[in-house]
C-alpha cells in the first residue's frame, strides 16, 4: 500500500487516521463534510476541461470503472452518452438502497465537493446543461448537500445547475430506468428498457448515470491524472474503491482500499472465526470463507468463484450463525422489494423465499429443495430488470456454500442452535437470524409467501 | 434475416393466448406467464409469429432481428 505517497488529504496534526486509503474519504470523520474552501485547499480548484470530451481520454486512460455495481467502463459509457442525439442529461446515483451498504451515504456526508465535482465534470464530459443527484432519502444528509450546492453557487463554481433528488428507501430505487422515472417526477419502478437509458432516459434525453463513488473518482482523476490514479490497485483493474465491510465480530465500517487488496485483510478473516464471505450485497455469492481468504479483491479473482465485487458490500458469516436462515431472511426482504410488475418475479420471488424460509427450519420437507431450484431455473432473466437474476444468485450460492447446513436441517440440527430439541418445522433457538443488516419490518419467517405488494407511495 | 421473439413481462399479463398460437416457441409457466424461447423463428412460422404479436391484447410481444 502506497498510502502516504497517494493521500489526498493533509492529516491533521493529533487526529488518530482510519485504516485504509485516504483519496476519497478525509482520515477524520469526526466533522461532516468539510466546506467549499477546505476542499479546495486539501484537493485545489475544479480543473474544467474546456470542451466536450476533453476528460474522455485521461478517463479511458485510467480505466475507470463504475461503483455502483456493475463495473462498466466509464470512458465507454460517456462516449456512449456524448454520441447520442440530442441534449444530455447527467444523474449521480447515490441511491443505495441495498441496506448492506453505506459507502455512498458515507462519502456524501464526508466528501459532498468531490461528488459534486464529479457531476460538474461528466456534465460537461457529455455536453449536459441540466445535472442531478439522487440520493437516498435522508434529512441529514440532504440538508448537508443542499447547503454544499448552496456554497457552490454562491461561489459561482458550476457551470451546471444540479437538482437534488430524493430516491425512496427501496432496494431497486437506483436501478436506472427506475432512477429515471423517479428524476422526472415519477415512481422509481424500473422499466423495460428499450432503447437504453443512455439513449433515452430522463424525459427521453440520453441520460449519463454514475454512481456518485465514480463521480469522486473523476473529480481526482481530472486533478491529478490517469497515472497518479493507477498508483494503487492492479494494471487490469486500477484504484481504489470504497467497501462497506461487515465483520464477524459484528463490528461494520466503510473503508477505502486498493483494488486487489487481500480480502482476508480487508475483512479481518483471520481475527474472527467465519464460516463463509458474502460479496456483492444481497444481488452477490456467498463463498466459502476458507476459499474467500486466500482472494485478492479483484472481479477477475472473484469471477472465477463465481462472484463479483458489486457495490463492495462484504461480509464474514460468524461460525456460530446460520447460513440458511441468513438467506431466508435476505431473500423474504428481496421479495417484498419486487416493484410487483412482471410475472414471474411477482410469483416466482415470494415462493423462492418461503421455500428457502422451510429449509432454514428444522426437519424441512426435502421437495423444497427441488421446488427452489426449478423456480430459480423460471424467474431468471425473464424480468424487466436484473432482480430476478440477483436474487436467484444469492439462491444458488446459498444452496451451495450451506450444503452441510442444509443436511443438518434435514437432520434435525442446526449450527446455530442451542437447544436441539423439538419437532419439524421447529425454528433454531438463535433465530430470527440477525447478522446481516436489514430493515425492520421484513416479513417474519413462515413457509408462505413472504411480503405484500407495496402501495404507490413507497416507491416516491 | 433472422427474427425471434421478445415479451415485454411489465406488459404482460398472462392472457396466454400467445401459447396457443406459437406453441413451437412459447410455452406457459406454472404460473401461466409465457416462457419465450430466443431460438429464432424459421419463416414456415413467421406468419404465426406475427398473428401472436397483432393478437397479444397487451401489446406485450415484437419480433426482432437478431443482431
Ligand atoms: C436492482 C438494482 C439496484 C441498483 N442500485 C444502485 C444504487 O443504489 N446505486 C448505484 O449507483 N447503482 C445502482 N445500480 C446500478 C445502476 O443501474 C447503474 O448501473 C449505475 O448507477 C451506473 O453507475 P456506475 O457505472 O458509475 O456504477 C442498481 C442496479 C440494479 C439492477
Ligand atoms: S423484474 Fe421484478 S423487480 Fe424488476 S421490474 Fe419486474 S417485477 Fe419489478
Ligand atoms: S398473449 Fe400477450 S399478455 Fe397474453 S401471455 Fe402472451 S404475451 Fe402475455
Amino acid at each position: 500500500m502506497r498510502q502516504t505517497a497517494t493521500m489526498a488529504w493533509p492529516m491533521q496534526a493529533g487526529a488518530t487516521a482510519s485504516p485504509g486509503l485516504h483519496r476519497l474519504l478525509p482520515p477524520s470523520r469526526r466533522q461532516p463534510g468539510a466546506d467549499l474552501a477546505g476542499h479546495v485547499r486539501a484537493h485545489g480548484p475544479l480543473p474544467y476541461y474546456g470542451a466536450a470530451g476533453g476528460l474522455i481520454a485521461e478517463i479511458r486512460s485510467a480505466r475507470l470503472t463504475g461503483r455502483g455495481g456493475a463495473g462498466f467502463p466509464v470512458a465507454v459509457k460517456m462516449t456512449a452518452v456524448a454520441d447520442s442525439r440530442g441534449r444530455a442529461v447527467v444523474v449521480g446515483n447515490g441511491a443505495e438502497g441495498e441496506p448492506a451498504s453505506r459507502k455512498d451515504k458515507q462519502l456524501l456526508w464526508l466528501s459532498p465537493h468531490l461528488v459534486l465535482d464529479g457531476l460538474q465534470l461528466a456534465a460537461e464530459t457529455v455536453g449536459a446543461r441540466r445535472a442531478y443527484l439522487y440520493v437516498h432519502r435522508d434529512d441529514r444528509l440532504h440538508r448537508l448537500l443542499a447547503d454544499a450546492l448552496a456554497e457552490r453557487s454562491a461561489a459561482g463554481c458550476d457551470r451546471v445547475a444540479v437538482e437534488l433528488v430524493a430516491a425512496p428507501p427501496r432496494f431497486l430505487a437506483g436501478e436506472e430506468s427506475a432512477l429515471a422515472n423517479r428524476v422526472a417526477g415519477g415512481l422509481a419502478l424500473p422499466t423495460f428498457k428499450q432503447p437504453r437509458i443512455f439513449e433515452r432516459g430522463v424525459g427521453g434525453a440520453p441520460t449519463l448515470v454514475q454512481n456518485v463513488e465514480t463521480l469522486a473518482h473523476v473529480a481526482l482523476i481530472a486533478r491529478r491524472g490517469a497515472a497518479w490514479f493507477r498508483e494503487v490497485g492492479t494494471a487490469a483493474e486500477p484504484g481504489s474503491m470504497l467497501v462497506t465491510c461487515h465483520h464477524a465480530g459484528g463490528a461494520s465500517r466503510v473503508s477505502e482500499v486498493p483494488i486487489g487488496a487481500p480480502l482476508a485483510d480487508v475483512l479481518g478473516l483471520g481475527r474472527e472465526p467465519a464460516q463463509a464471505v458474502l460479496t456483492g450485497g444481497y444481488h452477490g455469492t456467498w463463498i466459502p470463507a476458507a476459499q474467500a481468504a486466500l482472494l485478492p479483491l479483484t472481479n477477475s479473482a472473484l469471477r472465477q468463484a463465481g462472484a463479483t465485487l458489486g457495490a463492495g458490500v462484504l461480509a464474514a458469516l460468524p461460525s456460530q450463525s446460520c447460513g440458511l436462515a441468513e438467506t431466508a431472511r435476505v431473500l423474504r426482504y428481496l421479495a417484498a422489494e419486487s416493484a410487483g410488475q412482471c410475472g414471474p418475479c411477482l410469483s416466482g420471488l415470494p415462493r423462492i423465499a418461503g421455500a428457502f424460509t422451510q429449509l432454514s427450519q428444522l426437519e424441512p420437507d426435502r421437495r423444497c429443495l427441488a421446488d427452489l431450484e426449478r423456480w430459480a431455473g423460471l424467474v431468471a432473466g425473464r424480468g424487466a430488470c436484473h432482480h430476478p437474476d440477483g436474487t436467484v444468485r444469492l439462491v444458488r450460492s446459498a444452496l451451495g456454500v450451506f450444503s452441510g447446513e442444509i443436511e443438518r436441517h434435514l437432520r434435525g440440527r442446526c449450527t446455530a442452535d442451542r437447544a436441539p430439541a423439538g419437532g419439524p418445522g421447529r425454528v433454531p433457538a438463535t433465530a430470527p437470524a440477525s447478522f446481516l443488516p436489514l430493515p425492520a419490518d421484513v416479513p417474519a419467517g413462515g413457509a408462505g409467501p413472504a411480503g405484500s405488494p407495496r402501495s404507490r407511495r413507497d416507491w416516491r | 434475416m433472422d427474427v425471434r421473439m421478445r415479451i415485454n413481462p411489465i406488459a404482460c399479463v398472462g392472457h396466454g393466448l400467445c401459447a396457443e398460437l406459437l406453441p413451437e416457441r412459447v410455452t406457459l409457466d406454472e404460473w401461466g406467464y409465457p416462457v419465450v424461447s430466443a431460438e429464432p423463428v424459421p419463416p414456415r412460422l413467421e406468419a404465426h409469429a406475427r398473428r401472436a404479436v397483432t393478437d397479444c391484447p397487451a401489446l406485450a410481444l415484437k419480433l426482432e432481428r437478431i443482431r
